[in-house]
Formats: C-alpha cells, sequence, structure tokens
C-alpha cells in the first residue's frame, strides 16, 4: 500500500517537475524572442516549414470536413423543413470548434511532429551543444524562431480551414443538394456573429497554436538524445498536443459560450 | 536551403491567403456587410408585421425567385415595417396592382416574399411600391385565436 503510494507520489512529481521545466523553458525561450526582431528571416523560414508545408493537407480536410457538415446537415434539418439553416449550421460548427480543433491536430501532426524530430536529432548530434561552444544561445537561434513561426502561422491555417470548409459546405448544400444560394449566406450571415464566434474562434487558434508549438518545441529539446528517445519524443508530442488541444477546447469553450 | 526569394515569396503568399480566408469569415460569413448583387431594380412594400424575414431572403412568383429582400427598416409615422425588394432586371413586367405577403417555407422554415401578380396592363417601375400586402402569419397569434374561439363554443358535450 505504502509502495504504491509512492508509486504515485513520484509519478505525480515527476509530472510537475517535467512541468516547471517546460515553463521556466518557455521563459527563456520568450526571454530569446526580443533578439529575433534582429534577424526576422529565422522565423520567416520556420512560418515556412510549419505554415506553407501544412497547408495541403489543411485546405482537403477543411473542405472535406466542410462537405460532409454539409451533408450530414442537410439530410437532419431536411427532415424539419429548415434545409436554409445549413448555412449557419456549417459556418457555426466550423468557426467556433471544428476550425481550431482540426486545424491544431492536424498542425500537431503535420509540423509539431517535424519539430520535435528535427530539434531532438539536433540534440542528438550534438549540435546544440557546439552551438553552446561557441557562445550562440540554442534557445535563441532554433528554438525562438520556431516557436514564433508555428505560434503566427496556426491562426492563418485555422482561418484558411474554416473559410474552405464554409465553401465545401456551400458546394454540396447549395450546388449538389439544392438549398437556396441567398438563404444560405443570408442566415449564415445573421446568425454569425463577428465578436462572439469568429473573434472567439481566432482567439482560441492562437492559444492552440502556441501551446501546440511550446510542447513540440519542449519535447524536442528535452529528449533523450539516442534515436529510440527522438522517436518517444515524437509521439509525445503528437498525443501530448492534441490532449492538450482537445482539454483547453472544452475551457475555452466555457469560458467563451457558457455561462459561468 | 531554399533560395530566399522564393521562400520570402512562398511565405508572403502564405500570410495574405491567411489573412483572406480571415477576411471571408469576417465579410461573408459574419454580418459585417452583404456583398447584393445590384444589377435589378427596387420596389418598396409596406408590411404590418414581417415576422423574422431577413435581409437576403428570396422575393419569388410562382414560386420562382426573381429577386431579394434588400433592405428592412420602419416607417416612422405608420409604424410598419418598410422593405425594399431588389428584383432582378430581366423582370421588369410585374403588374402594377401585384400583391406582396410574407411567407414561410415550410413549417419551421425560412420566411420569404411571395409576390401575387394582378391583371393590370401597367408595369411596376423601379421605387415604386405595392400597396396590397399582407402581413407574416404569427403562429403564436393564430394559437392563441384558436384556443380562444374553442374556450367561447363552452365545454364540449361527452
Amino acid at each position: 500500500m505504502i509502495n504504491r503510494l509512492q508509486t504515485l507520489g513520484r509519478w505525480g512529481l515527476i509530472r510537475f517537475e517535467r512541468l516547471g521545466r517546460g515553463s521556466l523553458f518557455l521563459m527563456q525561450v520568450l526571454a530569446g524572442l526580443p533578439a529575433l526582431l534582429l534577424r526576422p528571416r529565422l522565423a520567416l523560414q520556420q512560418v515556412y516549414a510549419t505554415g506553407v508545408l501544412s497547408l495541403v493537407i489543411i485546405i482537403v480536410s477543411g473542405l472535406f470536413v466542410g462537405m460532409v457538415l454539409g451533408l450530414q446537415g442537410y439530410n437532419t434539418l431536411v427532415d424539419f423543413g429548415a434545409e436554409e439553416s445549413l448555412g449557419v449550421l456549417v459556418a457555426l460548427s466550423l468557426v467556433r470548434e471544428l476550425g481550431p480543433v482540426i486545424a491544431a491536430l492536424l498542425f500537431a501532426g503535420r509540423a509539431g511532429s517535424a519539430l520535435t524530430a528535427e530539434i531532438g536529432l539536433m540534440k542528438a548530434t550534438e549540435q546544440l551543444s557546439a552551438m553552446e561552444m561557441m557562445a550562440v544561445d540554442p534557445l535563441a537561434r532554433v528554438i525562438a524562431p520556431r516557436l514564433l513561426g508555428g505560434f503566427i502561422a496556426m491562426p492563418l491555417l485555422a482561418a484558411m480551414f474554416s473559410a474552405v470548409g464554409v465553401f465545401g459546405g456551400y458546394f454540396v448544400g447549395v450546388g449538389l443538394l439544392g438549398v437556396d444560394d441567398g438563404s444560405f449566406w443570408s442566415q449564415m450571415q445573421s446568425k454569425v456573429e463577428l465578436q462572439e464566434d469568429i473573434l472567439n474562434g481566432v482567439i482560441k487558434s492562437v492559444v492552440f497554436g502556441f501551446v501546440v508549438t511550446w510542447i513540440a518545441v519542449f519535447e524536442g529539446y528535452d529528449t533523450v538524445p539516442t534515436s529510440e528517445g527522438i522517436s518517444r519524443a515524437t509521439t509525445r508530442t503528437v498525443v501530448n498536443s492534441s490532449l492538450a488541444v482537445l482539454g483547453l477546447d472544452f475551457v475555452l469553450t466555457a469560458l467563451m459560450f457558457g455561462d459561468f | 536551403m531554399m533560395q530566399t526569394k522564393t521562400l520570402e515569396i512562398a511565405v508572403g503568399l502564405f500570410v495574405a491567403a491567411g489573412l483572406a480566408a480571415l477576411f471571408v469569415l469576417a465579410m461573408k460569413v459574419s454580418n459585417l456587410t452583404a456583398f447584393t448583387d445590384d444589377t435589378g431594380y427596387q420596389l418598396v412594400a409596406k408590411f404590418e408585421n414581417i415576422g423574422s424575414l431577413k435581409v437576403g431572403a428570396p422575393v419569388s412568383i410562382a414560386g420562382v425567385r426573381v429577386g431579394r429582400v434588400g433592405s428592412i427598416g420602419i416607417d416612422h409615422t405608420t409604424h410598419e415595417a418598410v422593405v425594399k425588394l431588389n428584383i432582378n432586371k430581366e423582370y421588369t413586367d410585374i403588374p402594377a396592382d401585384t400583391g406582396a405577403s410574407v411567407l414561410t417555407a415550410g413549417l419551421l422554415g425560412e420566411q420569404y416574399i411571395a409576390l401575387e401578380p394582378g391583371g393590370d396592363v401597367k408595369a411596376l417601375k423601379a421605387g415604386d411600391e405595392i400597396k396590397l400586402t399582407q402581413p407574416a402569419l404569427i403562429l403564436e397569434k393564430i394559437i392563441g385565436q384558436f384556443l380562444f374561439s374553442k374556450a367561447q363554443e363552452g365545454p364540449t358535450k361527452q
């Protein structure tokens, strides 16, 4: 019994230690951000690596998620003769929830894992130590641009996901199933609020982008410098950031749309 | 390492596309502004009650869509709803004694305006008012009237 308690206690302490290490790491990286203003190209390259290269999966997924929403929503709404509300259904689900969340999950799988593997390999091949030897701070030179790049890229990807998804729903609803064009847009425009829905969606995607990139760079930097360690760190990035996104999504939704 | 110029162009395009998506969400999906096609002419109709009619709702004749609701306002003297109808330019021959009523598509569906053409040889011109109008049916009022009339009949005999 005492042994079990001890195991639980050790597990808890290790978690807290890791969380603390992650926070200290974040502080150090944030301290390295101002130096980045002198060399914005470093961040630019990371926006390319995390953002531009994730475009295909984000746009294709957005289109198909929107199209499926259109089909499923139509089938349900048509029973009530309310198929004109399809636009509202598609737009609200995408802008409030699916856009930020699915974009963040895809971003964690596509860009987060790559960040972790890249930084982990740099550590395993002692490139980070070599930088320290040359009095170059790897946190400012390697980590900070990646954090900033992911932070910039993620909200833009989420916005594209939602916009493409709305057009996917429009294509299926209006193009294939025959919902009235004007009702689709006018109902959507009368129900979707700029502040309440779109701004909150953008805030969500900013938070998710920050958390996913933070977890990815920290797991990479904190990896055990072996090939097995890198593979575990990459897995942990995807699992932990997905869990963090889903958990945070509930908290943010409760704060934004709940009444407490 | 990629060419700097290509990289910058790619990132520039990416950021532009992201901002464009935000712009589309703000303009087209939410209610900041309406992209109305202003090819056609406008008619005015005053209703006692328009229910939950919205800007952009269809205007139809015999079930065929001929235009959209352009704007909704209120008449400050009569306190009637003033609805401006944007009619597409190919439907120029709507008779002058046409009536307009606010109907509902389906039981719970969206409300729209149906025009019932009369027999006048003169056609409505841009800016003309449709005189014959029927307000929207408010379901609660009808149920209320029904219950009231039932109650007046007295208790039903077993």
